[in-house]
This record gives structure tokens, C-alpha cells and sequence, in this order.
């Protein structure tokens, strides 16, 4: 676990997979920064109030990650939420 | 090419029906993500990092250039206006919305494409040689026994359910594999008997992955008219025995490496021995309906056609340089097959544009019998064109960007989508394809053939295993790393490549390969030597000190 590093809730937007983070009062956001960010000893009960709400929940795959806050900024931790969060590292398709 | 009938239409525009209902239902809520998963699934339709990921099969990578439209089509509409091709023959679009995608099938539908089979422990896509057809080493055209596996393995009730995804591969050249059919969970070879009669050679246990291994050869000739009654005895074999509760050990070649080829055989041999009112007898006429299919078109007379590309050649070395590289002997005088690169050096391998499918297709109509061949190696093929249409051809490749002159070449490299898209990566394989690609571009001549693959994870679909220099990625504590791998082969000198030594981390890979191929080029006889002859011939240890020794 990265030194400081506190966790959010992500998943995927059901209707077009796109990456969502849960911003509490059960509402979700394509941008990483509007997470709600916890410490790991709240953890748990934020994913369980992310999986609460009417079905179909707006996210699937809902998971932990960690983030660390930098001034205004979060920051997923591994390079995979990283690439989640800020789209690929190298530009896509052909010309 | 084969065309569907009407009750292949038909089934699929109710699949089609069927799987809308499925989203719909989805989306209201009335089935659970774990209800739906096998469900989209069955239709090609994965979650990945960004988005969906939708995969479409190809049938042993024939495509018609209404098809290739259609790809466009669907690439503009419903995705960020590319697709990438895969080293299974497919196509796939990684930016798909679920709530389009029954719109999707159904304009595939209207030119008899689909995703079923793209997942799940099924048969997966019939692939072959992109050269199927028209090249003068093969005993006769692969491509109708493709069509008849595939009309028996789609939706075959017995294996439905199968351990694991099952891959089978067919090639008819007697000299060259292009279709790495020793790497397949079962390969075809058309082989003829010392009678003179055409069979097939059947191999089984091939495949990459953790576990990597070559097929083993489970009937050194089989009569053509037995075909799927011994394909449907090994498959029963490997459906009874093959291991269902480690989803790492359950590939049809674990179970070969567990009971040995000899048991394997007896197994499979009783199968088919005890085979009577139900053995599937191919009728020669059904066979022979299906080849009509495939018939060669109509070709042009060609005459002068071999005095015009000469002359054309001698007044321009990049052209010349093309032709050397991009094209191949066609079994029709005055013709050639031409591959067309997706690896512009630098660009992201396998990618290619909505706009440059839509040039390809118009150009395949134009000068190719309106047909297009995907390659395993990530390209595109032009398989009946003219000679003296070559430079024109070249022109306006060049001018789409996609004139490169690599085609196997050490730009030329094969990689999976890695980190950038795939759930399952441990580590990024494109930007390692475009560093390599661009660094090695200015010398490949000098180099010549040689075959970089990469993968992102273990899972090998970058096919590292067999990369003369193979590349794998890893997570180390939350770092990219790379273990290399020499020495492999997917050709008809087949060879899993050997781990040189520890990995290396990301920013040194491009150092790493520069002194993998100085070493090759100091040790190879001749510049016809290829890579994995010299490693044969030296071993490992003049690479291991060449790679090593610097750092």
C-alpha cells in the first residue's frame, strides 16, 4: 500500500463501460477528482453505500482502488487505475 | 467466397432479436451484471478499462470488401473511428457503448458477420493461411475444410461447454506455415499419402499462455471424408478429460502433456473406433458445394504485365524496396499478393482507420476481386492483384500512410492491446511496439527477417512465445518490467522461445533489443541466417553476455 494513500470507489458505467467513481449521495462521476476519497478504515462502508440504490446501479465491477490527494488533485495509485482515470498513454487509432 | 443461406440469415437476425431483448432487459434492471456477462459474452461483447470491448469474427480472415465497409461502418457510427486487428484473424473496437450494440450486430448482420464464438469455452475463429488460395506451395485451397469446421463447431450442442476455448487452425502449403498452426489447441496440415490421396496431418496440444507448448501429432494422416467424425472424437476426449476446476490447467494441452501423446491417441482413436450409426461422413458433394464457393475468380490475362513492374522498379528504389518486401509470389502468372502493413513504425500495431478500411475495401474491388485477407501477424492482405497495378497500388497506400515497406521486418511487430485497454494486462505493449518500431525502422534492411512480438500479460496474445525476440510484460511491485525471450518461431520451424535472463524495466527494453540484434548481426554467418538459426546454431550464452554485459 503507497505511503498515504486513502481509497475510492470505481467501476464501469453500465450503459457504456466507461470508468465512473462513486461521489457519494448515489451519484457517480467519469472524473476521478469528484471521488469521494476515504481512509482504508472507511473503506468497506463506502463501497457498501456505493452498491446501495435501485437496480440497475449506473456502475458495474464496483471495487476499491487506491488514490492519494495532492492538493486538488487525486491520483490513482497503480498505473492501471492511472490509465483508467486519464484514458491510454499513447494516442490511439491510425490517420 | 462462402456466402450464408437463408436459414443462416435467418439465424442470425434472430440471435440479433434475441440479444437486444438481453440488453434491454439489462439495462432495466431486470438481469444482474452476473446474469448478462455470459450473455454478451456469447456475442464478443467484453468489459475492458475504458469502455466495451466488442470483437467480431472473421472467418479464417477472408473478408469481402462490403464487409470491410461494414468494419468502417461500425468503426465511424459506434466507436472512435478505428478498429484493431487481431492476431486471431478478428477485428475489435475498444470504445463501445452497451446500449448500441444490438445496433451494432445487426449492421454486421446485413453482411453475414458476427461475435459469437469471440469468447467463451468454445470454439474460437477457423484460422489459416492469409495466403489460402493463391499461392503456388499448397496442395489445394484450406479454406473450404475452414468452412466446414466452422458450420460443425458454431453452436455445436455437445461442446457448447467445453474447459476451455478451443482454437483450430488449418494450412494446405507444403513449404511455409503462416498460419503458426503448431501453436493451436488442434492443427490441420493437408498432406498428401504415399498413395497420392489428400488428407490431413492432425497435431493437438498446441497453444501459448502460461504454459507454452508446440502440437504433438495425433494422426500423421487422416482421409479427408473423416474429418469431423475425428474431430468430434477428440473433442469428446478432451470434453470428458480435459480439467474443469483450475481455469490455468484446463486448455486441451495440458490434458496432452498429462496423459501423453500415446495415451491421447489411444483415447481419441477409440473414440472414433466406436463411432457407427453416428460417425459424420463428409459427403463428397457437400464438400465439393462448399469449395464451389471458393473458386478462383476470373482472372485478367496478365501477359505483359511482369516487363511493366521491372521497368517500374528499376526507376524507383522505395517502390522497389515494396515490392521486395510487401508482395509475394501469386500462383497466377502476371499477379502478386500483396500484404499491406498496419505497422506504420511508431503507430500502435494492428490499428487502421475507418477511412483507410474504406480505401482498402475500394481498392480490393478495384484491383483484387473485392477480397481482403486479415494475417495472425496483425496486417492486411490484397490477395489478386495485378502486376502492372503494383505502383498505382503503392501510390495511394503511401499517400493513406499505409505504404510501409516492413512486412516482417523488425517494425513489423506483433502486439497485444497491453495495459493501455485490456483488463487482464500487467503491463503496457504498445508504447513498447512504437519505441521499437521507430528505433529499428532505419535499419530493418540491414537486419532483415526478424519477428518482434510483445505481450502485456501472460495470457501471450502478442504471441511472445514465438517472437524470435519475444517480449513479455510484467507488474514488479507496481512496475513495468519485461522478460525477454529468443529464439522462438511460429513458421514451419516452430520453437517456444528460452527466458535469456532476468527482466528488464521498461525504459531499458529499447537497449535491451539494440543489443539482442548487434550480437545477432555479429554472430550470423550470412545476412541469410535468420535469427533463430543463429540461436540455434550459438545458443544462448553469446546473448545472454551481449544483453547483459552492458548493464
Amino acid at each position: 500500500m503507497a505511503d498515504s494513500a486513502q481509497k475510492l470507489v470505481t467501476g464501469n458505467r453500465l450503459r457504456d463501460g466507461v470508468p465512473v467513481y462513486f461521489a457519494g449521495a448515489g451519484t457517480w462521476s467519469p472524473v476521478v477528482n469528484d471521488a469521494v476519497l476515504v481512509e482504508a478504515q472507511a473503506a468497506e462502508n463506502l463501497l457498501a453505500e456505493a452498491q446501495r440504490g435501485e437496480k440497475p446501479l449506473p456502475a458495474v465491477g464496483l471495487e476499491l482502488i487506491e488514490a492519494v490527494r495532492e492538493g486538488k488533485r487525486i491520483t490513482p495509485v497503480t498505473l492501471r487505475e492511472k490509465i483508467r482515470a486519464f484514458g491510454p498513454t499513447t494516442p490511439f487509432g491510425s490517420r | 467466397m462462402y456466402r450464408y443461406d437463408e436459414f443462416d440469415r435467418r439465424f442470425l437476425d434472430e440471435r440479433v432479436a434475441q440479444y437486444r431483448g438481453q440488453v434491454a432487459r439489462r439495462l432495466a434492471g431486470q438481469l444482474t451484471e452476473d446474469e448478462f456477462r455470459p450473455l454478451r459474452l456469447m456475442n464478443g461483447l467484453y468489459l475492458q478499462l475504458h469502455a466495451y470491448m466488442l470483437r467480431i469474427s472473421i472467418p479464417y480472415g477472408t473478408l469481402s470488401a462490403d464487409q470491410l465497409r461494414m468494419l468502417a461502418h461500425v468503426a465511424r457510427t459506434y466507436d472512435k473511428g478505428y478498429g484493431h486487428f487481431t492476431t486471431r484473424q478478428n477485428i475489435q473496437y475498444n470504445w463501445i457503448k452497451l446500449e448500441e450494440t444490438p445496433d451494432i450486430l445487426a449492421d454486421l448482420a446485413k453482411v453475414e458477420m458476427h461475435g459469437i464464438q469471440t469468447s467463451g469455452n468454445s470454439f474460437r475463429n477457423i484460422t489459416t493461411d492469409p495466403f489460402a488460395g493463391v499461392t503456388a506451395d499448397e496442395i489445394e485451397d484450406p479454406r473450404p475444410w475452414c468452412e466446414i469446421i466452422r458450420q460443425w463447431s458454431a453452436l455445436h450442442p455437445e461442446f457448447s461447454f467445453l474447459p476451455r476455448k478451443f482454437k483450430i487452425a488449418v494450412s494446405a502449403a507444403q513449404e511455409h506455415d503462416r498460419a503458426a498452426v503448431k501453436m493451436h489447441d488442434l492443427g490441420l496440415y493437408l498432406r498428401r499419402n504415399a498413395k497420392g490421396e489428400v488428407g490431413f496431418r492432425v497435431l493437438i496440444g498446441g497453444g501459448l499462455g502460461r504454459t507454452p507448448y508446440l502440437g504433438l501429432v495425433l494422426r500423421e494422416f487422416l482421409p479427408k471424408r473423416d474429418l469431423l467424425a475425428y474431430l468430434e472424437a477428440a473433442l469428446r476426449v478432451y470434453n470428458q478429460h480435459g480439467r474443469r476446476d483450475n481455469i490455468f490447467k484446463a486448455r486441451v494441452k495440458i490434458l496432452v502433456h498429462a496423459l501423453g501423446i500415446e495415451k491421447m491417441r489411444e483415447e481419441v482413436e477409440a473414440e472414433f473406433a466406436a463411432m457407427t450409426t453416428d460417425k459424420l461422413e463428409l459427403p463428397a458433394a457437400a464438400v465439393n458445394a462448399i469449395a464451389k464457393q471458393f473458386a478462383p475468380p476470373a482472372y485478367a490475362d496478365a501477359a505483359g504485365d511482369d516487363a511493366v513492374l521491372e521497368r517500374l522498379v528499376s526507376a524507383d528504389p522505395l517502390f522497389a524496396r515494396w515490392v521486395k518486401n510487401n508482395t509475394h509470389a501469386h500462383k497466377q502468372h502476371g499477379h502478386a499478393i500483396v500484404s499491406i502493413s498496419l505497422k506504420p513504425p511508431g503507430r500502435p500495431p494492428g490499428d487502421c482507420s475507418a477511412g483507410q478500411m474504406e480505401l482498402i475495401a475500394g481498392l480490393a474491388d478495384e484491383l483484387s476481386c473485392g477480397e481482403i485477407r486479415v494475417t495472425h501477424e496483425q496486417n492486411l492482405v490484397l490477395p489478386h492483384v495485378r502486376k502492372s497495378a503494383l505502383h498505382g497500388l503503392w501510390l495511394r497506400l503511401t499517400e493513406a500512410g499505409l505504404g510501409s515497406a516492413n512486412i516482417g521486418l523488425a517494425s513489423d511487430i506483433i502486439a497485444c492491446p497491453g495495459l493501455d485497454y485490456c483488463g487482464l494486462a500487467t503491463a503496457r505493449s504498445i508504447p513498447i511496439a512504437q519505441i521499437l518500431g521507430e528505433r529499428l525502422a532505419a535499419r530493418e534492411e540491414a537486419i532483415g527477417k526478424l519477428a518482434i512480438k510483445i505481450s502485456g500479460c501472460i495470457n501471450a496474445c502478442g504471441h511472445h512465445h514465438v517472437g524470435h525476440i519475444g517480449i513479455l510484460g510484467l507488474d514488479k511491485n507496481g512496475e513495468e518490467f519485461y522478460q525477454i525471450t529468443i529464439g522462438g518461431s511460429d513458421d514451419q520451424h516452430a520453437a517456444i522461445g528460452a527466458v535469456i535472463g532476468p527482466a528488464v524495466a521498461a525504459k531499458d527494453v529499447p537497449g535491451a533489443v539494440d543489443r539482442l540484434i548487434d550480437a545477432y548481426l555479429h554472430l550470423r554467418l550470412a545476412a541469410t541466417e535468420r535469427f533463430p538459426e543463429t540461436y540455434r546454431r550459438v545458443g544462448m550464452n553469446p546473448f545472454k553476455d551481449a544483453l547483459y554485459a552492458a548493464g
